[in-house]
């Protein structure tokens, strides 16, 4: 029991890293999410013609920077999207300070996977 | 438009309270509600669905890890069996027939159902089997229970079967796009002996990483569309925050019993679609 509360100290380090991770990242796609919808519900105006809606990252982030209602919506839905894989991410690095080198190698495995899966996407 | 955005937004916020409750993307309820209620095209339904699963997810684990619910061990671990079962999953769409797979997997979640009714008077997991391969990974761990206001220690077991299970959660959700939640508990608390909470928690955690896997590819098939989908991340944060505020106060049993019909809609729902198709 003693060796697992030693093992505790590390993983609870983790556990508030990648909270706050998360937080910042959900706190800041929603802002941004919330920011579209309010431009877009008062103006009535996507910055798109008809319908539609851009779908790259690129045309999401051209339409950002002249502030188009939709492409700031969409902006914070990319932001809540890669939310998951930031926190991945920010666990490897977290796992190798704690020097928990099994879970270290174990979320660099998720991880892998993951960049994998999104590679196979984009065809 | 308006109207049609405070709606949506209502409902999501719903799907996140139940979804972050228990350990569920929340899809069983936007997905209906968005096609059925507000006529939404089932692309659009899909694309907003998997955001609302990673809303859940973020959402929620911000205050279980604060709170020390989650079991980040486990869930890493078992990521890997997800997140290879979903691309396995991706391989094998228009290969193998979904229609056996709806079958298979209703009726496992029927019988996971009867399962839980069993042990619905049960708080906590009662026998601890010594699990060496949980002990190596260092899968053991303990929460604060507020409910119950005391410290709850806890042993995995099943370490296998639940890897396993979790693998069939990854194909799946790869494959139907359905269910990445439910099959995680039920991995978690039949075969591992996870606590109740601690199972929800900790598949709420996990369900965000292995629908982002896949979120690349809708947004660039275009089924996001931002004035569907920024209402019901909007909403599903703001019912997560609420859902997980309460969950802790919540006893397991009376999660459980949440948690059961669930279980019952979405596996009858399965096996009805297996037997249409």
């Amino acid at each position: 029991m003693s060796k697992n509360a030693v093992d505790k100290n590390g993983i609870e380090d983790t556990e508030i890293i990648i909270s706050k991770t998360l937080r910042a990242g959900v706190a800041l796609s929603g802002a941004i999410t919330c920011l579209g919808l309010v431009l877009f519900l008062l103006t009535g105006n996507s910055g798109y013609p008809g319908e539609s809606f851009p779908t790259s990252v690129f045309e999401i982030l051209r339409g950002l920077g002249t502030l188009k209602p939709y492409a700031v919506m969409l902006s914070g839905l990319f932001l809540l999207i890669l939310t998951p894989v930031l926190r991945v991410g920010v666990s490897i690095v977290t796992f190798l300070k704690e020097k928990d080198y099994m879970y270290a190698a174990i979320t660099a495995t998720v991880f892998i996977i993951l960049i994998i899966s999104f590679l196979m996407g984009k065809k | 438009m308006i109207s049609i955005t405070a709606i949506i937004l209502l409902i999501s916020v719903f799907a996140g309270f139940i979804g972050s409750l228990l350990g569920l993307g929340g899809g069983i309820i936007i997905t209906p509600a968005l096609t059925l209620l507000l006529g939404i095209d089932i692309k659009y339904a899909i694309g907003a669905s998997i955001v609302s699963v990673i809303a859940t997810s973020s959402g929620s684990a911000i205050a279980y890890l604060k709170d020390k619910i989650t079991n980040v061990r486990a869930g890493m671990f078992l990521e890997i069996a997800t997140t290879i079962g979903a691309l396995t999953g991706a391989f094998l769409a228009g290969v193998v027939s979904t229609r056996y797979l709806y079958l298979i997997f209703g009726f496992l979640l029927l019988y996971s159902a009867g399962n839980m009714f069993k042990k619905r008077n049960q708080e906590l997991p009662q026998e601890f089997p010594i699990n060496p391969l949980a002990d190596k990974l260092k899968l053991n761990g303990s929460y604060w229970d507020r409910a119950l206001s005391r410290q709850v220690d806890y042993h995995v077991t099943g370490v296998y079967g639940g890897f396993g299970m979790m693998y069939a959660a990854g194909v799946i959700s790869g494959l139907l796009g359905i269910g990445s939640g439910i099959f995680k508990v039920m991995a978690m608390d039949s075969f591992m002996k996870l606590p109740m909470k601690v199972s929800t928690a900790t598949s709420n955690f996990m369900i965000g990483v292995t629908a982002a896997a896949s979120a690349g590819i809708y947004l660039t098939r275009g089924n996001i569309d931002p004035k569907i989908a920024a209402p019901v991340a909007l909403g599903v944060l703001l019912g997560a925050a609420v859902g997980t505020k309460l969950m802790q106060r919540l006893k397991s049993r009376t999660l459980r019993l949440v948690f059961i019909p669930v279980l019952l809609y979405v596996s009858i729902e399965m096996i009805m679609k297996g037997i249409r198709l």
